[in-house]
């Protein structure tokens, strides 16, 4: 990309990431709004996230994909500590502490 | 600022510390991720201060890196940033009787961090002067934020690499994922995004995201409509 090209991504990235936060809050009546479209809404949060995620968890820098390896481990236990603890940091901290012992030991 | 809502400012600041200190590393990783990908100083600030979407704008950077197009960062980004609508949503009736410049300032501070701290303090009693509170977070969050990255900008260089920072970029993701994933229409949407995006990583322009993520809010809203055929009018909440 040239350099004009990131400023236009930057600057459309911005117009799209305000604009979705502005939406509702500028509406004059923001209760007033269809329930079909929140129903959409909810489910790209967990459709985005695991979109993102289990690419960069499960295929290796080469490109084929990779079930039995440290970063796939380390991910299950972070999952495990998020989902019992219901806490971001310690689900992030225990994953990153995982992946270390697991490099170290040559997984 | 009159007493209360300097009151409520500061408490949403001070509320939003603990993030804050968890917030830093990713500061730091964007801000040498943007440079490493090839971007000027000014361009990778430039993301920080005009999108200001931690999650969204390293996606973004990853896709530039891969050689994506223009309007298919710009549309991810959209996607990525989708949530934040329901955030607005969250917010809205208790921000109207807001002057415009209010609202406008809490709309550009309003990321996933500042809903979440501020979002508990709108279930209490006396919302008056909560706005203070939203501000007092998001631009704690904000300063916290810009000025990560441009630590990361001038330092990142020296990350020793063995610490495999990237990898707190899809656990950061996961912890999201988490809460999300309160029912079958959720989960059938996390599954079909997850499983779409790996098939589809081969994709040209970065597309392969955009697509997994349309097909698996169908794929969920396919589940959540014939659990509702089978429930009857008693359906979800």
């Amino acid at each position: 990309m040239t350099g004009v090209e990131i400023w236009a991504v930057i600057l459309g990235g911005m117009v799209v990431t305000y604009g979705t936060r502005l939406s509702f809050i500028l509406l004059p009546h923001p209760e007033r709004f269809p329930e079909g479209f929140r129903r959409g809404l909810r489910l790209v949060a967990p459709a985005v996230l695991a979109a993102i995620l289990v690419p960069q968890v499960f295929v290796h820098e080469a490109g084929q994909i990779e079930i039995f390896g440290a970063r796939p481990a380390a991910a299950v236990i972070a999952a495990v500590i998020g989902w019992r603890t219901r806490n971001t940091w310690l689900a992030i901290g225990g994953g990153m502490i995982s992946l270390w012992i697991l490099l170290a030991a040559g997984a | 600022m009159n007493q209360p809502l300097r009151l409520e400012f500061l408490r949403g600041a001070r509320d939003t510390l603990p993030i804050l200190v968890g917030g830093v590393p990713f500061g730091l990783v964007f801000g040498a991720l943007g440079i490493e990908t090839g971007l000027s100083p000014a361009q990778v600030q430039g993301l920080s201060l005009f999108v200001f979407a931690g999650s969204a704008q390293f996606v973004a950077v990853q896709l530039i890196g891969q050689g994506a197009a223009p309007l298919v960062v710009v549309l991810t980004i959209l996607l990525v940033n989708l949530r934040h609508a329901l955030y607005s949503a969250s917010l809205a009736p208790y921000l109207s009787h807001l002057p415009l410049r209010w609202r406008m300032t809490l709309a550009y501070l309003l990321t996933d961090e500042a809903f979440a701290v501020s979002a508990p303090r709108y279930r209490q009693p006396d919302t008056t002067h909560a706005h203070g509170y939203t501000l007092g977070s998001g631009l704690a969050m904000w300063s916290e934020w810009q000025l990560s990255t441009a630590l990361g900008i001038a330092f990142g260089a020296r990350i020793p690499p063995t610490l495999s920072l990237e990898f707190a970029l899809p656990l950061t993701f996961l912890a999201m994922l988490i809460p999300t994933l309160v029912d079958r229409p959720a989960w059938a949407a996390a599954i079909a995004g997850g499983a779409v995006a790996v098939l589809l990583r081969g994709l040209p322009y970065g597309l392969g995201l955009v697509v997994a993520v349309m097909l698996a809010v169908g794929i969920g809203l396919g589940v959540e409509t014939a659990a509702r055929a089978r429930g009857g009018e008693r359906g979800g909440p």
